[in-house]
């Protein structure tokens, strides 16, 4: 019995300094806690540093000197604690400001936004804006322009109504000026100013951002107009799938079938309407700031039904701070508006110098009679039978 | 080409229109950050 319990206080003498051991070495004990030049340098790198270390050392009231005593009027916190309180949202900050995002005066959540602001986000626009006119032009030397291939009628047929027309242009004009004042204000700091300095910019950005919110709403109304006299004429149906198995007859030849819109016309359409109606939501979230908090709520949404894991993704960041509700709006508002407009770069260069023909029908109204029997067959032959019942009638 | 100008004097109705409507409701963004509500901004 002796001999066992021998055994076991030995055991147990030899197992304490493994035990300690274990208890984790404070790799900040040489700083008493505070940062260390090896933090500091990782940070100057780029290198993620958990920062929790420091989130919390605020001040301790516990150990401050009575107030009435010399330097005891922060309540135990030094200058470098109420900075962390500031930049970690600790502190107790009071204003008159009575705005959402008032009391948050340093906003440390933000910096990688506005990192990727000024880096990232330029070289997406650059790159999808540039790619698409390069491949645009690339297109045009290898296809060349898509030509009418029959004898042409010298007859027309009426394609669009004026007010089709109309919202059309108002679309057209609109989106065109807010792609221009957009990336005006999105390459503002990092590439005009450098250019041409903050005096010129100054007058340039007022005038860009006058135009650019104003201009918006006609935008929103071309929008409606648009979906509301042609969505009936975009429900996809089995001729889309004939269309996009011959990729739309675009090299090869042949014209395969198709009603008053084609299946790629199709796609440009409902390519406006959603990505439009996401810029346009996303724009009156920053056209009126903190008044619409459209992601916190999509965030909470998606996580809810594990939406981000699917992915292999962590959680989305919820609650979001005033701030972060702006940043993400703004951040989509702009990579939608870049999507769209390098589809809408297609959309033009077909709408115009691509294609024969195509640029009657909304300038005019009214398109060769083959023009239409090519492209759009179906409808052509109803519109031309419509017509020959009703001369036949009279 | 006349809808195509109508769209153009509907565009610059519109934006006008609309900056007439906010400023007269009295909303700009830029007050939705800052008052000078409560400070005395001359002497
Ligand atoms: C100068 C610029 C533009 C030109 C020359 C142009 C030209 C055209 C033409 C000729 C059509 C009729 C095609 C047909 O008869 O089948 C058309 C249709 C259409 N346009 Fe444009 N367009 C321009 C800008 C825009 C913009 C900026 C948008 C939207 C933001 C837009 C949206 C549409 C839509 C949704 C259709 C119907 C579907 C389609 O044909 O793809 N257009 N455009």
């Amino acid at each position: 019995m002796m001999r066992l319990f021998g055994l076991i206080v030995l055991l147990w003498t030899l197992a304490v300094p493994v035990i300690a051991q274990d208890v984790p070495v404070d790799p900040r004990a040489s700083t008493g806690g505070a940062q260390t030049l090896e933090d500091i340098l990782r940070r100057q790198e780029g290198i993620a540093v958990d920062d929790q270390f420091r989130r919390d050392l605020t001040g301790d009231p516990e150990a401050a000197a009575a107030t009435v005593d010399q330097l005891g009027t922060l309540g135990g916190a030094s200058d470098p604690d109420l900075w962390r309180a500031i930049r970690y949202g600790t502190a107790d900050i009071t204003t008159q400001a009575r705005g959402p995002a008032a009391k948050t005066l340093i906003q440390d959540g933000g910096m990688w936004w506005l990192q990727f602001r000024e880096g990232p986000l330029l070289k997406i626009a650059i790159y999808l804006l540039g790619g698409t006119l390069l491949l645009l032009t690339l297109f045009y030397f290898i296809r060349g322009r898509i030509r009418i291939d029959g004898e042409k009628t010298g007859r027309t047929i009426t394609r669009f109504k004026a007010f089709e027309r109309f919202g059309h242009w108002l679309l057209a004009s609109s989106f065109i000026l807010l792609g221009i004042t957009g990336l005006l204000s999105l390459f503002g700091r990092k590439v005009l100013i450098p250019a041409f300095g903050h005096e010129a910019f100054s007058a340039l950005a007022n005038l860009s951002k006058w135009i650019h919110n104003n201009i918006s709403w006609a935008f929103m109304v071309a929008l409606i107009i648009i979906f509301v006299v042609w969505v009936v004429h975009n429900l996809p149906d089995k001729t889309d799938l004939q269309w996009l198995a011959k990729g739309g007859g675009i090299f090869g030849g042949g014209h395969p079938p198709a009603k008053k819109f084609n299946a790629g016309q199709k796609l440009i359409f409902w390519a406006v309407i959603v990505l439009g109606t996401s810029i346009s939501l996303s724009g009156l979230s920053l056209l009126f700031p903190f008044e619409f908090n459209l992601f916190g709520h999509t965030f909470s949404t998606l996580n809810g039904w594990g939406a981000p894991g699917w992915f292999g993704l962590a959680d989305l960041p919820y609650p979001l701070a005033p701030q972060e509700e702006m940043q993400y709006a703004q951040l989509w508002h702009a990579i939608v508006s870049i999507i769209l407009t390098a589809i809408i770069f297609a959309h033009i260069y077909l709408g115009s110098v691509g294609m024969e023909g195509a640029f009657d029908a909304m300038a005019k109204g009214e398109v060769e009679e083959q023009w239409a029997r090519e492209h759009h067959s179906i409808w052509a032959q109803r519109v031309i039978d419509d017509e020959t019942r009703r001369t036949g009638a009279n | 080409m006349k809808p195509f100008l109508i769209a153009l004097v509907a565009l610059v109705a519109i934006s006008v229109g609309a900056n007439q409507i906010l400023t007269e409701i009295g909303f700009s963004t830029s007050t939705a950050g800052t008052s000078t509500g409560n400070v005395r901004l001359t002497d």
